[in-house]
């Protein structure tokens, strides 16, 4: 049915839908909506789980890490400062093949201190074995959540995954969803069973450490799992489309990108104002098309390889830096695209939340097409003099 | 899967680390002056005495690490360390 | 493998021979029984009991990371919460993952009013990584980060009370003990996990190779500390003291002398000035808890 919604509150009540058992989070701009909802959802008694008050966000994933073990479905979701606290848990819960669902509400790190939007939060994570699924806009948000649900479970996967989106820009936007209602979630999302569970009758020891003989196979386990996640990811997303009409069966999504001169790579709501740009280009005479990245984690290198053999160039789109060095998602392209001849350039843009026009993305075309690429996308007059 | 999955064990296997090996002396457990109070058992950090069918503890030395605790401990003096011969 | 079966806390583990440790964990699960969650905290305890693919655990056993045992904890609780089921579940950490860097979450879940049993197997420093100093290294005691040398005896500070800590939380069950009274501990496990709510217990667990004394006299050294008064067993209830453990008590320099991290106060020559300030210590312990045996005339 759809129903005009603020955008932490349909994602509130999609995971409501996903029926977890227990539940940690903490406050924090721009998540708080949601966990304030859930809140509300528990103690009105319309979903049955527990709801951990923790009192950090270092607390929160570390007790979704025991429920889960102990064979619970678990949630929780965070943000940039909060995500960066549970860094050392991330990992753990990604090592230990728990199917853990978090919500990240992108925001900026400090310092210096923002509460707006960009990338660098859950990108800063890539390498802890997560999957990383991002939303271009609350109905994609929402419906990504049982999808991640569905893989992370999944025992050819047993990894955990973020659903990210987009803070203030998608969180706090009111927008018309179109919401499954509970038999149609629970036609799509099994129970949850766990492959080994915390249980005396049982008793397995969970968590051991590894010498040098043994560490490296279990990272090289971990790799091929969320390589292979692939699969299990387009199948469950194709499944959603079948059931519910909405498919989330690619990795990645082109837009307009058949005849395309100049392909953009952008991800999360950003891919929005793109499809806008575009259309205006295109009218104008330019082709111009995107290819969205809806899952960085795991990267579909293999289908950007194909969905970009045509093009003269590309231009990422990166609302994240690695110091020092590049945005991320245009490193990955260029390696996908290695041996290709086809120019990767990357344009770093809207950290800390600057907002992007279309007219940016056409200024961006128009250096990309220029071979000016490689920048830090709108700068300040002041700093340029 | 080669590996178990999250890095995860059965319990039992600890088993396979035979830590008598570790020994240099070895208790040697004198049934005569023995009153089976207990005390060997209970302070053992292995957990490797167990009572023969007589209710008498030996030590399982598969896995005593001969630390000498029991020695120590036993109030009757029942037990001795001997350097191990190997 | 053997035929036999296994120990709840079993054989084969790679503690130092003479480990209190080793001997602590026997026992809690000696006391817990088989029906018993078990959440450590990376330490001695953790890797000398699971390196893959061994564990010496019979029960079902997790550990995550150093700081966060009593929040995966918590999760668990909550978890079995949900399915009805009916496990006892037990933290455990050594004196650092829990006076020092786990107190966040132990004071989180405290607060919450968390159905679990914390024990900390106080071994007065960071073990595991080599001997270094903690909030429960006691004063003077020389460590690889406090060590004593020509400007320095050692520590400079007294242990962290955390019981009081945790008392002050109101947890309905706080407790001391010692691995030297294997009875009593037991029983103190037993009562602290069968009460609803976050029960405390930190045992006291002499450490031969941190310490510097044989692993034959493990027993022996935690018994002279309860002696002198350097460490006192007692229980609390609803933050009240309702049970302490009573001595006829020995000068402080018995216990010290046994042991090298104190050596540095009697070589090369006494320093009669700290250990006089260790007998306060003592003496104000014996004071608060009123350990001291008084003779009837
Ligand atoms: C976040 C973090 N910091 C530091 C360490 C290194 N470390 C592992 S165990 C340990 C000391 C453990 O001390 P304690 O809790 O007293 O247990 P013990 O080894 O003495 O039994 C330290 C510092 C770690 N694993 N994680
Ligand atoms: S010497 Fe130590 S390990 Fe061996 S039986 Fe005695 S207490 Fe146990
Ligand atoms: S260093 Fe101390 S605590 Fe660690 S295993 Fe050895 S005796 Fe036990
Ligand atoms: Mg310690």
């Amino acid at each position: 049915m759809m129903e005009i919604m603020e955008g932490s509150h349909a994602v509130a009540r999609a995971v409501t839908m996903c029926r977890p058992q227990v539940i940690a989070a903490y406050p924090i701009t721009p998540q708080t909506h949601i966990v304030e909802a859930l809140a509300e959802i528990v103690a009105n008694c319309e979903l049955d789980a527990d709801y951990i008050t923790v009192e950090s966000e270092f607390s929160a994933l570390s007790a979704c890490l025991g429920a889960s073990a102990a064979g619970s479905r678990v949630y929780s979701a965070t943000t940039s400062q909060g995500l960066a606290l549970m860094f050392e848990v991330c990992f753990n819960v990604a090592g230990m093949r728990q199917p853990v669902v978090m919500s990240i509400v992108n925001r900026a790190l400090g310092a210096p201190l923002s509460i707006w939007n960009d990338h660098q939060d859950s990108i800063s994570l890539r390498d802890s074995g997560w999957m990383q699924f991002y939303a271009e806009d609350n109905q994609e948000a929402t419906d990504l959540h049982y999808i991640a649900y569905k893989v992370a479970e999944d025992h050819r996967v047993l990894l955990p995954s973020f659903v990210c989106f987009d803070g203030f820009i998608l969180s706090h936007t009111y927008e018309p969803v179109d919401m499954l209602n509970q038999e149609q979630a629970d036609s799509y999302l099994p129970p949850f069973k766990p492959y080994h569970r915390l249980d005396a009758d049982d008793p397995i020891s969970f968590g051991l450490f590894a010498s040098p003989d043994y560490y490296q196979e279990f990272r090289y386990e971990n790799d091929q799992a969320l390589r292979s996640a692939q699969d299990v990811v387009a199948s469950c997303g194709r499944e959603f489309g079948e059931m519910f009409g909405r498919d989330y069966s690619g990795l990645v999504e082109a837009y307009r990108l058949d005849d395309a001169d100049t392909a953009i790579v952008a991800m999360g709501s950003l891919c929005g104002t793109v499809k806008d740009a575009i259309d205006e280009l295109r009218d104008a005479g330019k082709k111009v098309g995107l290819l969205k990245i809806r899952s960085f984690r795991p990267f579909p290198a293999e289908e950007i390889k194909s969905a970009l053999s045509g093009v003269s160039r590309v231009a990422v789109l990166d609302k994240n830096i690695s110091l020092g060095s590049k945005g991320a998602a245009c490193l990955e392209i260029r390696d996908a695209l290695y041996g290709s001849q086809i120019p990767v350039l990357g344009y770093v843009l809207a950290l800390g939340g600057r907002d992007v026009r279309k007219k940016d993305i056409a200024a961006i075309v128009d250096n990309a097409e220029k071979g000016r690429g490689d920048i830090v996308y709108g700068l300040r007059e002041e700093l340029l003099k | 899967m080669a590996l178990n999955l999250g890095c995860t064990a059965k319990p039992g296997n600890a088993r396979d680390n035979k830590t008598g090996s570790w020994r240099v002396f070895k208790p040697e457990f004198i049934r005569e002056k023995c009153t089976q109070c207990g005390m060997c058992t209970i302070v053992c950090p292995e957990g490797c005495i167990s009572p023969d069918e007589d209710e008498f503890p030996v030590p399982d030395y598969d896995y005593c690490k001969g630390c000498g605790l029991c020695a120590e401990e036993c109030p009757s003096e029942a037990i001795e360390m001997k350097k191990e011969e190997k | 493998m053997t035929d036999k079966p296994c120990n709840l806390f079993d054989v084969g583990h790679r503690a130092c021979g003479g480990c209190a440790a080793a001997l602590a964990a026997k026992l809690i699960l000696e006391a817990a029984g088989k029906n018993t969650i078990v959440v450590s905290a990376t330490g001695c305890m953790e890797v000398f009991s699971t390196p893959y693919p061994e564990t010496a655990w019979g029960v079902p056993w997790i550990h995550s990371l150093f700081e966060n045992n009593s929040a995966v904890a918590s999760g668990v609780v909550a978890s079995l919460k949900k399915q009805g089921r009916t496990e006892k579940v037990i933290a455990l950490g050594g004196d650092g993952a829990t006076v020092d860097i786990g107190m966040l979450c132990i004071s989180g879940a405290f607060e919450r009013g968390t159905d679990f049993t914390y024990i900390c197997y106080d071994n007065e420093a960071y073990m595991n990584t080599g001997i270094q100093r903690s909030g429960a290294t006691p004063y003077d005691a020389s460590t690889t980060t406090s060590p004593a040398g020509k400007c320095s005896f050692g520590n400079p500070r007294p242990k962290k009370d955390l019981p009081a800590i945790l008392a002050a939380h109101g947890a309905p069950y706080v407790a001391t003990a010692s691995v030297a009274y294997p009875a009593d501990f037991k029983k103190k496990v037993e009562k602290a996990v069968n009460i609803p709510g976050p029960c405390y217990i930190q045992v006291h667990a002499p450490c031969c190779t941190g310490w510097g004394f044989e692993g034959e006299k493990t027993i022996a050294i935690g018994k002279l500390a309860i002696e002198t008064g350097l460490w006192v067993n007692y229980e609390m209830e609803n933050g009240e003291v309702t049970r302490v453990k009573k001595v006829r008590r020995k000068p402080v320099e018995d216990y010290l002398t046994e042991q090298k991290r104190f050596r540095h106060l009697f070589r090369p020559k006494k320093n009669d000035g700290e250990i006089a300030k260790i007998q306060q210590i003592a003496d104000r312990n014996a004071e608060k808890y009123g350990t001291d045996i008084v003779l009837k005339k």
